[in-house]
């Protein structure tokens, strides 16, 4: 039945798109608050994947408790990275040549991990073994793959909770200051370099929640962060740069997008369809779907 | 010139020096290393004309290097084609792509470029895959290796290698000391002002891609040729393609064509030999280096070791160096006052402009006359920049006509109605900040002037009649907010316009500098050219305009000459206040 197989590609899509829209949060919280275009982003996801997988391995935890428990060593990891690398790229007060420079920071941050990764722990892919992997919920003709659908709720609830900090707490409402206008937060007394550390903190460690929920279907590789980190930024351009309710629906879309292609295209042509997405976005809506278009005179 | 002679000789150098390494070097090794710095040097002089000149960084230019490969193999494989002719056809699609690649992306700024370019490399990664492109080999032929670029010898490739650099050098060098050179740095220093200065910054993107996708192509021919042989999507269209490129460029310095010359000649071997000595204990060392000197380039050089450098040596030099400045005085006043002619050369019917909640323009008209002064004037947010941005073509109005010389030009973009002897100057100085002064105004003379030299010497006579003719030599920085408002009324003047739009041209400036740039103000029109200026203060416009248009709420509120306006009511009302009254009828005033 046709109607089923498309609700079928849509649940399948949907289910994907949430982990994508939880490591996209990170990606656009990082760029919301500090303007920068992180390309590391993936690096960090593959990371705590491999963490995940040592949690289970060593520990015995479960995945799914794992991918949480990577939150605090992650969150610690990103603030030293924005402290000790980040933080020292200035750009000369060039708003633009410090995006460049934080980029190609970033870009090369990227390389080191990826590669060094390789090197220490080498290219073989692993995997965690789980009961759930395997195990499909049906809802009528519709399957519903456990591990995802176990990984989809808890990137909503990770996602709600980030919602519910930076709107709800008093720390968040500064980190929303530092981001809108860092001049006028720092004169309110914020301490707008350690809100940025918090920012890259966060995002690093959502991303690599993210990672520790992918690590329950998907191998352990560390050329992993490839695949990902372009989905992400095309997320986070779809939903408007820096905009985290607009990252999170881009990363659903993305998800509906891949699994929708592979209606009408080949495999191999999954991702033809999220590029085509991420271009028309990028010449017909660059502020994204949930961006405010900045003046420019 | 001396130094134009100077860049030659050094590049002749350059290549006669890599010509006696590739005679001297024996072993097989170190000439593989040494085509592999010429190689990467010369894909980093490519992607350097679209991201060191223009400023636009691409993270997708192994592009144009993965279809100069895959076309090359490809016409070889298929068509058994010799790679010397398939090679021109490679570059032809690659500036065809370059096309239709920056035809859509040149439209996005800042981020967002370097986003777009990012996807494309990755959609022909999958579409090779999915042609089934996944290995393609370069077939063995033994009896015409040499028509088949297959060499035993590995002079030959060294040869051939450095052939690509000389010529993407030479090209980079052509390119630097043009017109388009200058424009290139103008739109990347400040992309509006270059605009209004008559660059059309998508044109010069858009030449500076084709010129940088060319060069692309040939090192992809040539290096699937001389050291892989084999081609596949990940190792052409992939990542570390582009990261070298970077690395190269990046930690040379961007921006000139020594710094990846500099960065291939450091990074190459150091990666090579690594790679070489403990590359397969620890497979990736090359991903940890290149990725490291990113880091630590951007850290703690991130202008690259060539600017470093140089800026050292000039700090030593220049040491106990005090620069003596003249203080400007103002022109002799021997403009006369010459009456408004009448002809009307610019129209401007019922232009409004609103922006979200705001209405900044409605329904404004009105008439500028040959050679009149008009002045403009009304309180903060009256709408007087938003004119000028229409005027100038940066926005586009929501309603409204804009007649210039009877033609309408409505839509336009800056650079042409520049072109057509529209020049402004900005409320906050726009400068190309790393220009100097000369090359500023020069930016301007390229309106009229293709000619490197003959704008120079447009430039020279701008800068003369502003009285910074000894200034040229100084980057803006140097400047006094006077100098600044001189330079950029010189640069606006060397474009050879009929009317100008000065927003502001008196903020900021001491009472002298006031004088100074009224005088220097008259003499513009004495000069023939028609003057629209934006000024706050009404006691200084009164010295200057011919007439005043009044706004007020992004409405004409009137309009007339200075004597009547400042007696209009509804201006003292909305505008001057009860106190300019009582000033104006106290005599001390």
């Amino acid at each position: 039945m046709v109607l089923a197989e498309l609700v079928q590609y849509v649940a399948t899509g949907l289910l994907v798109g949430g982990v994508y829209a939880l490591m996209s949060i990170g990606l656009a919280l990082i760029f919301g608050v500090m303007r920068v275009v992180n390309f590391a982003q993936g690096d960090f996801m593959m990371l705590g994947m491999y963490l995940t997988y040592f949690y289970a391995m060593s520990g015995g935890v479960d995945p799914l408790l794992g991918a949480i428990l990577t939150i605090p060593p992650f969150f610690v990891l990103g603030f030293i990275v924005h402290r000790g690398l980040l933080a020292r790229v200035t750009g000369g007060g060039d708003p633009q040549r410090q995006m460049d420079a934080q980029l190609i920071l970033t870009l090369g941050l990227s390389l080191v991990i990826t590669n060094a990764t390789t090197m220490i722990l080498t290219p073989t892919p692993r995997g965690i073994r789980t009961t759930y992997a395997t195990q499909a919920f049906a809802l009528g003709p519709i399957l519903l793959n456990q591990a995802r659908s176990y990984a989809f709720a808890m990137a909503l609830v990770l996602a709600a909770a980030v919602y519910v900090f930076l709107t709800r707490t008093d720390l968040g409402k500064a980190l929303r200051a530092a981001a809108d206008d860092p001049e006028a937060a720092s004169y309110q007394g914020i301490d707008v370099r350690a809100m940025h550390g918090l920012a890259f903190g966060t995002g690093i460690a959502l991303v690599a929640a993210a990672g520790g929920l992918l690590a329950t279907y998907y191998p352990i590789e560390p050329s992993v962060a490839g695949n990902f980190i372009v989905l992400m930024f095309v997320a986070v351009v779809l939903g408007g740069l820096g905009s985290i309710p607009g990252a999170f629906v881009g990363g659903l879309v993305i998800g509906l997008v891949q699994s929708l292609t592979l209606l009408v295209l080949p495999f191999q042509l999954q991702n033809t369809g999220v590029f085509i997405v991420f271009l028309l976005v990028l010449y017909l809506r660059p502020q994204g779907l949930f961006g405010r278009r900045a003046r420019t005179v | 010139m001396a130094s134009r002679t100077r860049g030659w000789l050094a590049i002749a150098a350059i290549v006669a020096a890599g010509l006696v390494l590739t005679l001297v070097i024996e072993e097989r090794y170190h000439h593989r290393v040494l085509t592999l710095v010429f190689l990467w040097a010369a894909m980093g002089l490519a992607w350097n004309i679209i991201s060191g000149y223009a400023g636009q960084i691409s993270f997708g230019h192994q592009v144009f290097f993965g279809i100069g490969a895959y076309v090359t193999v490809l016409l070889v494989v298929k068509a058994g084609l010799t790679p010397w002719i398939g090679m021109g056809l490679a570059v032809a699609v690659a500036v065809l792509a370059a096309v239709l690649i920056g035809l859509p992306t040149f439209r996005l700024g800042g981020i967002y470029f370097g986003l777009a370019t990012l996807a494309y490399p990755l959609i022909f990664r999958i579409v090779m895959d999915w042609l089934g492109y996944q290995e393609v080999a370069v077939p063995m032929i033994r009896d015409r290796p040499a028509w088949f670029m297959q060499f035993s010898e590995p002079r030959s490739f060294d040869l051939l290698a450095l052939g690509v650099l000389a010529a993407t050098l030479v090209l980079s060098r052509v390119i630097e000391t043009s017109r388009l050179g200058y424009r290139l740095r103008a739109v990347k220093e400040n992309e509006q002002a270059a605009e209004a200065m008559g660059v059309d910054a998508f044109r010069s993107k858009m030449a500076a891609y084709v010129l940088s996708a060319a060069p692309a192509a040939v090192v992809g021919a040539v290096y699937i040729h001389a050291i892989l042989f084999i081609v596949t999507p990940d190792a052409v269209f992939g990542l570390l393609v582009i990261s070298q490129t970077l690395v190269v460029s990046l930690v040379g310095g961007i921006g000139t064509l020594w710094g990846p010359l500099i960065g291939a000649a450091v990074m190459v071997p150091v990666s090579e030999v690594l790679d070489s000595t403990v590359g397969d204990r620890l497979p990736g060392i090359q991903g940890v280096v290149y990725g490291g000197a990113l880091m630590l380039i951007m850290i703690y050089a991130p202008e690259g070791l060539y600017w470093r450098a140089r800026q050292l040596i000039r700090s030593r030099a220049g040491r106990g160096a005090v620069a003596t400045r003249a203080a400007i005085a103002p022109p002799l006043d021997d403009a006369v006052a010459s009456a408004p002619t009448g002809s009307v050369l610019l129209e401007v019917r019922g232009v409004s402009k609103a922006f979200i909640g705001l209405q900044a323009l409605s329904d404004v008209s009105f008439e500028v006359r040959e050679r009149e002064i008009l002045g403009v004037i009304g309180p903060n947010g009256a709408g007087k920049t938003t004119l000028f941005n229409v005027l100038n073509g940066f926005l586009l109005p929501d309603a409204g006509q804009v007649r210039l010389r009877g033609e309408a030009v409505t839509g336009l973009r800056p650079s042409a109605l520049c072109r057509r002897g529209l020049g402004r100057t900005f409320q906050v100085v726009r400068t190309f900040p790393h220009l100097s002064v000369l090359e500023n105004v020069m930016v301007g003379a390229f309106v009229r002037e293709r000619a490197v030299g003959r704008a120079r010497g447009i430039a020279d006579a701008a800068l003369a009649q502003v009285g910074l003719g000894d200034r040229g030599e100084d980057v803006p920085s140097g400047l006094t907010t006077l100098e600044l408002r001189l330079m950029e009324l010189a640069r606006c003047l060397a474009t050879a316009p009929r009317l100008v739009l000065l927003d502001e041209p008196l903020a900021g400036l001491s009472s002298d500098g006031v004088d100074v740039m009224i005088a220097m103000i008259r003499r513009v029109r004495a000069g023939g050219v028609t003057v629209v200026i934006i000024e706050h203060t009404m006691q200084a416009l009164l010295r200057l305009a011919d007439r005043l248009i009044v706004l007020d709420q992004g409405r004409r509120l009137a309009e007339g000459a200075p004597g009547e306006v400042t007696r209009n009511p509804v201006v003292i009302e909305a505008y001057l206040g009860k106190r300019w009254l009582a000033r104006m009828r106290a005599p001390t005033c």
